[in-house]
């Protein structure tokens, strides 16, 4: 048996590998119709994109446009009524091994500590808790939570706690990493915090990035390319490549290159007129 | 002298406090306004019926506590299962819960009778009557416990493959613990009223029994010692529940004052 290690991709490097990268999680015309009491509601028209190895993929749109629920389906968590979505030439059928996710609120187990909360993920996929130990602490002590790892959620901050659920999600050495809008609920300057904190995690970590947000800003300064969907019912309405060198620092939010995408991005929702938030 | 200040000053003797100015309340309230004691008895003559028939009282209370907690632990055998049945499934929900709000509303002193004729004059009438009372708040909160799992709770265990053994204990049920808990406190508090109505209507023996002569009697005092000993079974058995609740979840939001003052 190995030891999980915490994969170490150099920052410079990441354009380079991802110009190289093949298509790893692929969405064929993939479209969702709920059911309800009054019919049937498209909620995403059929879309058909890739996400590279190692890429970090966000999604835009205005509330209600079926981001969250593209993710679920990627995660496995909700069938698609059409299309197909492989990962690494495998269809998802279901709930699968190389993901990890963190959802807008942290939902952590108010009973457990934020050791025990992360090492969840180990006891639910029966993996050998021991082997892991290491690592979670590995995973606490990088999203600076160390000398947390034994208070309870309700003793930490919001955006400790998001951290938290960050290390839950990759404990367990996932490929990927779907993250629902998690900083959504964080005010500004944590939520400014959280993104320098992800950009580094993602630097040394290499995991392959599906990130849903609401907010322009925080999809140019994370992605390498961003895609925008429309209002109800989701389809693609475009898809920019962020030609920004890495790392990126929060001061690179007031250069044109950044400014000049985030107002053509925001020009999408102008024109549909849904930016009301 | 500071010890005793200490015990004397501590928030725990507050309602004992409470209790010793009622008492000067009611001493005060009877020789000013001369209450005839067959209306309300003096408090002192309380307490010597307390002295005078406390074999009696801990006997008959004995037989009082033991179909209060088996009328509780019924409540629990029968209620926590019906209550998973009806937080799980909706057909099960749709079918049940309306009858057991319509079986609520009958007033259980009217049917206790029945259990009389049906089971004679034991403990068995008693134990239904308690449990009849305690089982409906002991479903309602845990329903109430097992539905409140936030959905993404159940998605975050979806995703790292639980199985739905796996989700139920190590998610929702510990999630569900704080409101069973508060199920639990009321339950047994209207346990101990069912097992007293079970004895009103046909026993002979209970503290319910007890109340039943001394109010035939006219005898006052016994019937004020009766109800003291009555409320002491309820304080004692709630914070009984109380105590265990604060050892099986020390997490939980209503416990947390004691956690922070103890660093």
């Amino acid at each position: 048996m190995t030891q999980p290690q915490l994969r170490v991709v150099a920052g410079g490097a990441a354009a380079a590998r991802l110009a190289a990268a093949r298509p790893f999680i692929r969405l064929d015309g993939v479209a969702k119709t709920y059911k309800t009491a009054d019919g049937p509601v498209e909620s995403v028209k059929p879309v058909t994109f890739d996400i590279r190895e190692g890429e970090f993929l966000a999604i835009v749109g205005p509330s209600g446009c079926g981001k969250s629920t593209l993710l679920k389906m990627v995660a496995g968590l909700l069938p698609a009524t059409a299309g197909e979505i492989s990962i690494d030439g495998r269809r998802v059928a279901g709930p699968h091994e190389g993901v990890g996710i963190v959802f807008q609120s942290p939902v952590l187990l108010a009973w457990r500590t934020v050791f025990d909360n992360v090492m969840l993920q180990i006891e639910m996929r029966k993996l050998a808790r021991a082997e892991y130990a290491q690592r979670a602490m590995d995973l606490i002590e990088m999203t600076g939570l160390a000398g947390f790892e034994k208070k309870y959620p309700w003793q930490l901050s919001g955006g400790m706690q998001q951290r938290a659920s960050i290390c839950r999600a990759l404990v367990h050495d996932p490929r990927i990493l779907l993250m629902d809008e998690p900083f959504g609920a964080l005010d500004a300057m944590t939520r400014e915090k959280m993104n320098l904190e992800l950009q580094r995690i993602w630097h040394t970590t290499g995991k392959t990035v599906l990130f849903i947000t609401h907010s322009i800003p925080e999809a140019v300064f994370l992605a390498d390319r961003v895609l925008v969907m429309s209002e109800r019912p989701g389809s693609i309405a475009a898809i920019y490549d962020v030609n920004i060198p890495r790392p990126r620092s929060l001061r690179m939010m007031g250069d044109a290159a950044f400014v000049d995408l985030t107002q053509t991005i925001r020009g999408h929702f102008y024109a549909q007129g849904t930016l009301d938030h | 002298m500071s010890l005793l200040r200490k015990i004397l000053l501590n928030p725990a003797m507050r309602p004992i406090w409470l209790i010793v100015v009622l008492l000067v309340l009611w001493d005060l309230a009877i020789r000013l306004f001369k209450i005839p004691p067959y209306l309300i008895p003096a408090p002192q003559k309380v307490v010597e019926a307390l002295q005078n028939e406390w074999p009696r009282l801990v006997k008959e209370s004995t037989v009082t506590t033991w179909a209060t907690l088996g009328g509780f632990g019924l409540s629990i055998l029968f209620g926590i299962p019906m209550a998973l049945l009806i937080a799980y499934s909706r057909t099960v929900e749709s079918f049940v819960y309306p009858l057991l709000v319509f079986s609520q509303s009958v007033p259980k002193i009217a049917i206790a009778p029945l259990f009389v004729v049906w089971f004679g004059f034991g403990i068995i009438p008693k134990v239904i009557a308690a449990f009849l009372l305690g089982f409906f708040p002991i479903v309602v909160s845990t329903v109430m416990g097992f539905k409140s799992v936030e959905p993404e709770m159940i998605d975050l265990a979806r995703s790292m493959k639980a199985s739905r053994l796996q989700t139920f204990m190590r998610i929702s049920l510990p999630h569900a613990m704080p409101a069973i808990f508060s199920g639990l406190k009321v339950s047994v508090t209207l346990a101990v009223v069912g097992a007293v109505v079970g004895e009103f209507v046909g026993s002979n023996s209970g503290i319910g029994y007890v109340l039943q002569i001394a109010n035939g009697n006219f005898d006052l005092p016994l019937m004020f010692a009766a109800l003291v000993v009555l409320s002491m079974i309820g304080v004692v058995l709630f914070v009984a529940i109380d105590l265990l609740e604060r050892v099986m979840i020390p997490w939980h939001a209503s416990q947390r004052g004691d956690v922070h003052a103890t660093p």
